[in-house]
């Protein structure tokens, strides 16, 4: 119970934030728009799932918003084409992987912090794909559009997509003994080395499979619209670390779960619907995220002080 | 050489001083005089409380009870601030002077007033600097950057420092740690110089010969009290060792019943040039708990590193099992069949956060998990056999690492390692921090693990643990093994051999 105060306090908070919409804006509860807002999600959920391996790992990824926009865009040429779906979301999930490996080579190789590499590697992803690209626009064929099924069967599709794989990593770090690495490393590195354990090996790791994730995270965002844009992913390694962080995944490595990660997400995903429908000004959106983030923060600085010992 | 000036007050005196650490006692009620214009030195074994000592002077800890009178004021404790403002200033053994600024930058910091909006001088920041560093014999310029400097340059920094603060007490802890015969010499000649200036001079260090060079008086600590202060021209080398060890032995050790089998692991002239090992050779056999003695920094938990393949030997010969072994990563070495317990358990050792059975299955994913997949009731199980067999004091399994006691947490260590199922146990300070109680236990746990047939490597400062738990003691100097002693030897003969001694003390 102690040990899962966090996870249960933020599912608590989301379960209230719930239950005062269906009371006071009940417009809220409504099949279509709601599905809407998950699959508007989902991306986001996928690479949420990577963000806590990396942040457990006690690394952190800034740049996971610039990967996102290069394979958007790559992922938008080789789909306008003609390449298959079938093709395309592999290659997208692979230069995903490429790109975390780059990260990767640079924190655990040659044991950088990850906050700086990770600032670099975004800034140059980001200024790279606006020379080459200028800021144009993709058109995409309207078979790529909702996997070409309808739109429902799309929606049903992403959000399903995303969960399986909420689910499957959930398991994964509970049930793999790769998973208790990932917590090992994140807690003690040393510890973790005379244990056997490749502290360096685990943190590559994280890295690439964050990559590849973000990789298949912008293919989900792909079949959503007729076009993609090059800006397409800005400000999505914010949006991901503050859902990791509210869920109570831990900035300094070794707590946390994909549980509360979620729950962290959907809070956060809520605020702007929430408003929407109790007819409060739009601008309160981000001053409200901005204190649950902060609010969960205080949370964790206050429980790591009681653990002193 | 003995101060002859009959000086009323002392410089510094200290009454009744006592410390402790959660339920380590480091000083039990010392008492310590300091005079204007002596060089004192301090004497005494690893954690005989000598550390604490200075600790308490410099204003770092304070003294759970007892007063210090330092110029004529009597206080219960010092701040550093405060030791500061009283003349009091410490010289590291490596010294603490921001690397990255020049060394004028460095003495302007600690000498000139504090103040953020103060303008600084430079001018005078470098003549000052200058002239303090002649004033010590040091031909360093003011403008080098302190990264630059060797560390027996930056040392004459601190002095520097020391002096211009006008310091009247100077504690210097074993500040030749790390110097050549020549730059000995000067330190030694600045020492005089300012116990002739009439500063005290309190003088730390494990060798005997600068003491009997430099010292005027002594003072030996054993188990966190004086033992004595003596004039150094009232004692010998034998004496002062006997000083040193001479207690009784406070603990019944469990005795060793089987005879040691077969050679488990053999070393042939092993050395490590990164990590200082050089020329070690010695046997450990099946059944043999062997002990590692000597002081802190002799190469001990380096060469347990080598064996462990954390810093690989590039020098002579290892077979363990009469197979030959070169350890490059602790996998390999763990796959041979060595376990490393590591000293310092709160660091490296138990992960607090975890809950104990993940920490105790840490290292055998691979033989507990095949396949990658964990399967809880084979962690359990392995868990609740080692609650069990260690008599780990524990709500169970799933507490977490840092709910449990020192004791208990050096079991929960223990038992990561005797997982691994290993035939060379290597244990590095086993018992450090662990109370009397816990400490019999681990002791009992030990011998029963040699008993069962398990050769043991045990690294400990604990002079005591080594004399009673030992079959063999090996003792450790300057990066080497330096002596093999029978089980039993006296407390003497291996602190005789960890200092250097040739010539055996006198027999007790």
């Amino acid at each position: 119970m102690k040990r899962y105060f966090r996870e249960i306090s933020v599912t608590l908070a989301l379960g209230l934030v719930l239950l005062g919409l269906a009371g006071f804006a009940p417009a809220f509860y409504q099949p279509q728009p709601l599905l809407s807002l998950a699959t508007r999600e989902a991306p986001t959920l996928v690479v949420a799932c990577g963000m806590v391996l990396v942040i457990i790992c006690r690394q952190i990824d800034i740049s996971v918003g610039s990967q996102f926009s290069v394979c958007s865009v790559c992922a938008a040429l080789l789909a306008a084409r003609g390449w298959p779906l079938a093709m395309v979301v592999p290659a997208s999930a692979a230069l995903g992987a490429l790109l975390g490996a780059v990260n990767g080579v640079l924190v655990a190789g040659l044991r950088l912090p990850s906050i700086v590499v990770t600032l670099a590697t975004m800034v140059t992803l980001r200024q790279g794909l606006n020379l080459v690209r200028q800021g144009a626009f993709v058109n995409l064929p309207d078979s790529v559009q909702w996997f070409g099924l309808s739109q429902a069967a799309g929606q049903w599709t992403l959000v399903g997509a995303a969960l399986a794989l909420l689910v499957a990593f959930g398991l994964a770090m509970r049930h793999l003994a790769a998973g208790r690495w990932v917590y090992a490393v994140g807690t003690d590195a040393e510890a973790a080395r005379l244990a056997g354990i490749r502290p360096q090996l685990v943190t590559f790791l994280v890295f690439v499979l964050l990559g590849a994730l973000t990789g298949l995270a912008a293919t989900m965002n792909l079949v959503q619209s007729p076009q993609v844009q090059p800006m397409v992913g800005a400000g999505l390694e914010l949006k991901v670390i503050a859902a990791v962080v509210v869920g109570g995944v831990a900035i300094s490595g070794g707590r946390g779960n994909l549980w509360g990660a979620f729950a962290g997400l959907l809070l956060l995903a809520c605020v702007s619907p929430a408003l929407t429908h109790l007819h409060i000004e739009a601008y309160w959106e981000k001053a409200i995220q901005g204190a649950i983030i902060l609010l969960a923060v205080v949370a964790d600085g206050v429980r790591q002080r009681k653990q002193k010992f | 050489m003995a101060a002859a000036s009959p000086t009323p007050s002392p410089l510094l005196s200290l009454r009744r001083a006592a410390k402790s650490y959660g339920g380590v006692r480091a000083l039990r009620g010392v008492d310590f005089d300091l005079r204007a214009g002596e060089v004192h030195a301090l004497l005494g074994e690893n954690g005989a409380g000598k550390s604490t000592l200075i600790k308490i002077i410099t204003g770092a800890h304070r003294p759970d009870a007892g007063e210090i009178t330092v110029a004529g004021r009597t206080l219960d404790g010092l701040t550093p601030a405060l030791a500061q403002q009283l003349g009091i200033a410490c010289i590291y053994q490596s010294p603490a002077l921001f690397p990255d600024l020049t060394v004028a930058e460095n003495i302007g910091l600690r000498l000139e007033p504090a103040g953020a909006m103060r303008r600084v001088d430079w001018g005078a920041r470098h003549r000052r600097a200058a002239q303090l560093l002649q004033q010590v014999g040091a031909s360093i310029a003011p403008a080098a950057e302190v990264r630059t400097l060797s560390m027996p340059e930056q040392q004459l920094v601190e002095i520097a420092c020391a002096i211009g603060a006008g310091a009247r007490i100077v504690v210097m802890d074993e500040p030749t740690a790390s110097l050549t015969q020549r730059e000995q010499e000067r330190l030694f000649t600045v020492v005089r110089e300012l116990r002739a200036a009439g500063v005290g001079v309190i003088y730390i260090s494990h060798r005997l010969e600068e003491i009997f060079a430099l010292a005027d008086r002594v003072t030996v600590l054993r188990d966190g009290q004086s033992v004595g202060t003596h004039g150094l021209n009232e004692v010998t080398e034998a004496g002062l060792i006997k000083l040193m060890v001479g207690r009784e032995v406070a603990q019944i050790y469990p005795p060793a019943e089987s005879a040691p089998g077969e050679p488990v692991l053999t070393l042939r002239g092993v050395g490590c040039a990164a990590s200082g090992v050089h020329g070690v050779s010695f046997e450990v056999r099946a059944g043999e708990i062997f002990g590692v003695a000597g002081l802190v920094g002799a190469g001990r938990t380096e060469l347990a590193r080598i064996l462990f393949g954390l810093t690989p030997a590039d020098a002579g010969e290892i077979t363990l099992n009469r197979e030959r072994l070169a350890p490059r990563s602790p996998p390999e070495a763990v796959a041979r069949g060595i376990a490393y317990v590591p000293e310092d358990r709160r660091r490296h050792g138990v992960v607090l956060e975890m809950p104990i059975a993940q920490n105790m299955t840490m290292a055998v994913h691979r033989r507990l998990f095949p396949g990658g997949w964990l399967r809880g009731a084979a962690e359990q199980g392995l868990a609740r056999d080692f609650i069990r067999d260690l008599a780990i004091k524990t709500a169970g399994p799933d507490a977490p690492g840092g709910s449990l006691s020192g004791g208990n947490q050096q079991k929960v260590s223990l038992a990561r390692w005797l997982a691994t199922q290993p035939r060379l146990l290597i244990l590095d300070e086993p018992t450090q921090g662990v109370d009397v109680g816990a400490k019999s236990e681990i002791h009992r746990i030990i011998r029963q693990l040699a008993k069962d047939g398990l050769a043991v490597i045990m690294i400990s400062s604990d002079l005591p643990e080594v004399l009673g738990m030992s079959d063999r003691i090996g003792v450790m100097r300057g990066g080497t093994l330096t002596a093999v002693l029978p089980g039993g030897s006296p407390a003497a003969a291996v602190m005789a051999a960890a200092l250097g001694q040739n010539e055996r003390p006198d027999p007790a």
